[in-house]
């Protein structure tokens, strides 16, 4: 905190200025070293911001996401076992902090509500001078703080959020996302669904009537359709519904012998209750089982949903029973340290975490201009979902993603899904262009 | 002074005095301290303090003077940010339009819901208020997506029209201004440990808030107020008179939806963002319970709800372990860990707790909500100075 | 043909459920004249009763598993309800498997001390203070309830499932002589319609053929006249609220295999009760009932596909919308009394 000083806005409005006059540098050029950007750290100390869902909803997925960042520092500051760095492909990470200076983080709680998550991003950034913002449950929250963060120059790394817009049309210079998309699970999800369920197949979709919802559909009925499915109906349900009965109901008057349920946290709970009680899955049409599909899965979800999610497909980010190295480094760390094996938003948090630091570490500062420089195209392994590309386009994760099934015979409350297929990248991986929007310009505030 | 009588002046010079200096009144311990984590003197905070302030004044006019309770406040506010945020995309960064159109946007909207709406009262016009807040959430979440967005809402982006900005430089995001003047700049001062930041944002709201508070005086001493004042006391009394009390209900309900859309409006100019949750019916008890709680039908009353309740949301939601086990470092080990464990619950994500918990102590026992505390305290003071003055300094706020 | 009876039956579903949450909250809002906000809390409290019998009849011991590891390569531990070392393994299991049922005997218990409790150590202090004062000191409460519950239960729903013997669904249409399958529905759905049922007809019959009950609606209409007459009604108003906080409870019971209980779901059904019992009418019972099946069933035709594609978002909105045409052309709702709650 320097004295009497005018802070970035007028530095920026300084920049503009010189940049009307065609004076003007690139912007990341202005800024070097340790300072000429926001809350540039000063001391022996860095502060990072994590954002999540602490009341409402998503208060459980918020929980776990901060039970990652606080692993994530401990191994960062050079505690516990390490994790995941061990490995990590990259070996910039030395334990030491980042850039030596020990990390510290203050909390914040989004309550899932845009609002409420920006004014708590905003006073991480204006109180607390924290660097990097991240965490996040939904993309509505995601989108906002995002925003937010391009505005304010520091980096966003997202949470959980799942939607097509967040590197789509509202895409940013800033953010970040490493957890997978609508996009990808359709395209992961329908070959699987062809092979098991057959190539004539007749789909209900029950759509959350919002943007992720919306998105989820699309991309589900465009890649099925692509395999041969018919949509017989999609019928979009309110965010507020708690009892799905009056949509359930007429699906099996439609001729469909497939339920997509397009849905995600308490509504994916209930909506696939309320069909199992329904008795759906027990009924023949067509001379075929009835089956329902879960685009969208997550651990906590499954549980919530108890026994009805057994057989049923879905898509998921990660998952703790994956085999490989990174993911049994970090189920281990993660087990160790809170009894029970990590949700795929506690993994996505982490990684993220981890990724930033490993970007400041390899570009040598804070400055948000060039820790994008050093995620843009930046190639990775070890963090347990295989070989990964962080694409300079849109600032999106390509990566394998999970097609799972809710297990038949779980042997404890956290072995819920089992994992049918890793889809390979190559599978999911689609043109930046197509979502439209624009990632602008980093920025570094002032 | 203003054509306000002399009490009336003092509150308003106090309130002046108090947002004014707001940045030091918010940042009474030294950076670094442990206390510093109830520092609230921090652009956002600060400016969400006034902007709620507005709304509830707007709110206690229509509550606190004719007693009809609305339930559906916060699609004013809404509406009234959707409109700015829209003048933002298409027409220019600068905030004044952007306001000036939340505020026309809101009153027209509050004209059609009141002109319905209060063909009933009591609970009847309670919910059908709430019916078309909900109505407005529920369809700016959906189908209006076009229009509002929907899950992830709108924000200026640079490639939006904007036909009195010139083209952005490249690199360069929109940002809210007052003819070049950013509402995001401030100035910081450094006081020994102490560091004060005095905002460009939080300025103008904080002027735009007491003249709103001014104007709320003005309506609350004019004959008009007492008019809406006599609508509480006894409707059924005032139309035997010959009056019909409709156009002035209508009109106090115009005022404090504008007064909900200038709230809105001064939102998106600090924080160019629009969702949504802003309508949903949770936002419209909040600025009910901002009104209660501080003393409905008092002047300041709701002033002191609205800061006490972003205060708690903000500041309190914030601790977290790491910051207790600091706060509390200086104990032997085993009462530090008995302490947390008796107040983490509270704090960080108990935040809720905390503040219900508030709600219902103040509401027990102070009648009157915070000023009626306040009053409490003052007249302790009075009483020690001098015993033996008679009068009760307590003025039951009019409810 | 087939489509809208199918919806009349979701309708009478859903219906009952709004009635029966109605019922309680018109109890003690429409005839105490308190605005009691925490009445979605008290619902929600209820299906956590359900939740911690369950729990408590699953109270396990750990045993391991020979050959067995878990995910940290520790040996695999499986848990073994007391409940089967009292009773045997097959009654054990069949307790648990009836653990909803058996919460109604539970919850009542419950949901009265609750009811008398918040009543007189609360509730009977605001019934001369302004609503205002009432919204918010229940609000409190009802914030202060949830967050008790987030803390020992979390925010995540917690699957309750009905008894086995009520799973699947009945086939409607093949009685009604429709193709197979096309009007089913659950098991589970047709209890809690029968419940709800048997619970209104009971609060019903208690007000309208006991002394009891003519006292209260005595003490709705004129409280002060049957005080003077010497009748203790503040004893009795503490009964009632006992009794609306064990309905709503029940309700809550009963609800938890249709979807599975968390810590807000009061709040999800707060506003919706508050608006089934106005458009009902404030102080009549009738009304509520009336009101709850009106709304119930309007709202399942809003969600048929057919009607979205010509009105899209109407299930967003039908229930609001409903509300206000009705209390436009009704003012005082349904059946609404006279000069009650309208100041």
């Amino acid at each position: 905190m320097s004295n009497s000083n005018f802070t970035r806005r007028g530095l920026i409005k300084t920049g503009a200025v010189a940049g009307a006059a065609g004076l003007s540098l690139p912007t990341y050029l202005r800024a070097d070293g340790h300072s000429g950007f926001t809350n540039a750290p000063t001391g022996d100390t860095v502060t990072l911001g994590f954002n999540v869902p602490q009341s409402g909803p998503y208060a459980d997925e918020g929980a776990d996401e901060l039970r990652a960042y606080e692993l994530a520092v401990e191994h960062l500051n050079g505690g516990g076992d390490g994790g995941l760095m061990n490995t990590f492909s990259s070996k910039a990470l030395q334990g030491n902090g980042i850039l030596g200076k020990k990390v510290e983080y203050v909390t914040g709680d989004t309550q899932t509500k845009s609002d409420a998550a920006r004014a708590s991003a905003r006073s991480m950034i204006e109180k607390d001078g924290a660097i990097m913002i991240t965490g996040g449950s939904s993309s509505g929250v995601a989108v906002a703080v995002q925003a937010l963060c391009q505005e304010a120059g520091v980096i966003f790394m997202a949470g959980l959020t799942h939607s097509n817009d967040t590197t789509g049309k509202d895409k940013k210079a800033n953010g970040f996302r490493h957890f997978f998309n609508s996009y990808m699970s359709g395209a992961a999800l329908a070959p699987i669904l062809a092979s098991n369920y057959g190539k004539d197949r007749k789909a209900y979709h029950l759509t959350a009537d919002y943007n992720w919802g919306y998105t989820t559909e699309e991309a589900v009925r465009t890649s099925t359709e692509a395999m041969g499915w018919e949509t017989v109906a999609a019928v979009k349900t309110p965010l507020t519904q708690t009892d799905f009965s009056s949509y359930i109901a007429p699906v099996l008057q439609s001729g469909a012998d497939v339920l997509v349920l397009n849905h995600y946290g308490g509504n994916m709970v209930n909506s696939l209750t309320n069909a199992v009680q329904f008795g759906l899955r027990d009924k023949q049409v067509n001379g075929k089982n009835f089956e329902i599909v879960v685009p969208l899965y997550s651990r906590l979800m499954a549980k919530g949903a108890g026994a009805n999610v057994k057989g049923i497909f879905g898509s998921t980010n990660w998952h703790w029973s994956l085999q490989d190295d990174g993911s049994k480094a970090f189920v281990k760390s993660f087990g160790t340290k809170y009894g029970f094996p990590p949700s795929q938003a506690a993994h996505t948090c982490y990684v993220q975490a981890l990724l930033y630091a490993d970007a400041v570490e390899r570009a040598g500062s804070f400055n948000p201009c060039a820790v994008g420089e050093a995620l843009k195209d930046f190639e990775f392994d070890g963090m347990g979902n295989g070989p990964t590309l962080y694409r300079g386009e849109d600032h999106q994760c390509f990566k394998d993603v999970l097609v799972v099934k809710g297990k038949e015979n779980p042997t404890s409350e956290f072995d819920l899904l089992e994992i049918v297929e890793i889809t390979p990248v190559s599978q999911v991986t689609y043109d930046a262009g197509i979502f439209g929007g624009e990632l602008g310009v980093c920025n570094p505030g002032a | 002074m203003f054509g306000l009588n002399s009490k009336d002046t003092k509150l308003l010079l106090v309130v002046i005095a108090l947002t004014m200096l707001a940045p030091f009144i918010l940042n009474p311990f030294p950076e670094g301290s442990a206390m510093a984590q109830f520092n609230g003197g921090y652009p956002d905070l600060m400016q969400r303090l006034v902007i709620f302030g507005i709304f509830a004044i707007g709110f206690n006019i229509l509550f606190g003077l004719t007693g009809y309770l609305s339930f559906g406040h916060a699609a004013f506010l809404g509406v009234g940010s959707y409109a700015a945020i829209w003048m933002m995309k298409l027409l220019t960064m600068n905030v004044i339009p952007a306001i000036m159109i939340s505020v026309l946007v809101a009153g027209l909207f509050s004209l059609l819901v009141g002109w319905i709406s209060l063909r009933r009262s009591g609970i009847y016009f309670s919910i059908l208020t709430l019916a078309f807040a909900q109505m407005s959430y529920s369809l700016a979440y959906s189908v209006l997506t076009p229009i509002t967005g929907g899950e992830t809402g709108l924000q200026p982006k640079i490639n939006d029209p904007r036909i009195l900005d010139g083209a952005l430089a490249a690199g360069e995001t929109p940002r809210a201004n007052l003819f070049g003047l950013e509402m995001g700049s401030s100035y910081e001062m450094t006081f020994g440990n102490w560091v004060f930041t005095f905002n460009a944002g939080y300025y103008i709201a904080a002027v735009v808030m007491i003249l709103a508070f001014y104007l709320s005086i003005r309506i609350f001493r004019s004959p008009f107020g007492m008019m809406l004042r006599a609508v509480k006391s006894n409707q059924q009394r005032l139309n035997y008179t010959g009056l019909n009390a409709k156009p002035y209900t209508l009109a106090a309900f115009v005022i404090s939806g504008m007064y909900a859309g200038l709230a809105g409006g001064l939102l998106v100019a600090m924080d160019t963002q629009v969702g949504a949750e802003r309508m949903f019916w949770t936002a419209s008890g909040e600025v009910v319970l901002m009104t209660i709680l501080g003393g409905a039908g008092t002047l300041i009353g709701p002033v002191l709800g609205a800061g006490f309740i972003k205060y708690m949301e903000n500041i309190v939601s914030k601790i977290n372990k790491t910051v207790l086990e600091q706060w509390f470092a200086f104990m032997p080990d085993g009462i530090e860990d008995f302490i947390i464990t008796i107040v983490y619950p509270f704090v960080g994500k108990g935040w809720h707790l905390t503040l219900g918990l508030l709600f219902m102590l103040v509401v027990i026992f102070l009648p009157g909500g915070l000023v009626q505390g306040g009053q409490k305290v003052f007249g302790l003071f009075r009483r020690k100075k001098a015993s033996d003055e008679k009068t009760d300094g307590k003025t039951t706020p009019a409810e | 043909m087939d489509a809208i009876i199918l919806q009349i039956l979701n309708g009478l579903d859903k219906g009952s459920a709004y009635a029966l949450i109605a019922l309680g909250l018109t109890l003690i809002f429409g005839t105490l004249g308190v605005v009691n906000f925490a009445h979605g809390a008290l619902f929600m409290i209820g299906a956590f009763c359900a939740v911690t019998l369950s729990r408590l009849l699953s109270l396990s011991h750990e045993v391991a598993v020979e050959g067995e590891v878990d995910f940290l390569g520790n040996p695999m531990m499986k848990d073994v309800p007391y409940i089967y070392d009292i009773f045997g393994e097959a009654t054990g299991a069949a307790i648990i498997d009836w653990s909803v049922p058996l919460s109604i005997l539970f919850a009542i218990p419950v949901m009265v001390a609750i009811g008398f409790i918040m009543e007189r150590g609360l509730i009977q202090h605001f019934y001369k203070r302004p609503h205002a004062d009432q919204i918010l000191v229940t609000f409190g409460l009802a914030i202060v309830l949830q967050e008790i519950i987030k803390y020992f239960y979390g925010a995540n729903p917690i699957p309750t499932p009905a008894p086995a013997a009520f799973t699947g669904s009945f086939d409607f249409g093949a009685v009604l002589g429709f193709d197979p399958n096309t009007i089913i529905y659950p098991y589970w759905r047709l209890v809690y319609f029968a419940f709800a049922a048997i619970i209104i007809g009971a609060v019903f019959a208690f007000l309208q053929f006991t002394t009891f009950g003519m006292v209260v609606r005595a003490g709705m209409a004129d409280r002060e006249t049957v005080g003077l007459l010497g009748i203790n009604i503040d004893k009795r108003f503490t009964i009632m609220f006992g009794i609306a906080a064990a309905v709503a409870g029940l309700a809550g019971v009963m609800y938890t295999p249709i979807n599975s209980p968390n810590y807000h779901m009061g709040m999800d059904f707060l506003v919706l009760s508050f608006v089934v019992v106005v458009v009902g009418g404030m102080g009549s019972l009738p009304g509520a009932v009336l009101a709850g099946f009106l709304l119930g069933v309007l709202e399942s035709f809003a969600s048929m596909g057919a009607v979205l594609e010509v009105l899209p978002g109407i299930n967003q909105i039908i229930i609001y919308l409903v509300a206000i045409v009705i209390l436009l052309t009704r003012p005082r709702g349904l059946m609404g009394r006279k000069g009650v709650m309208e100041e």
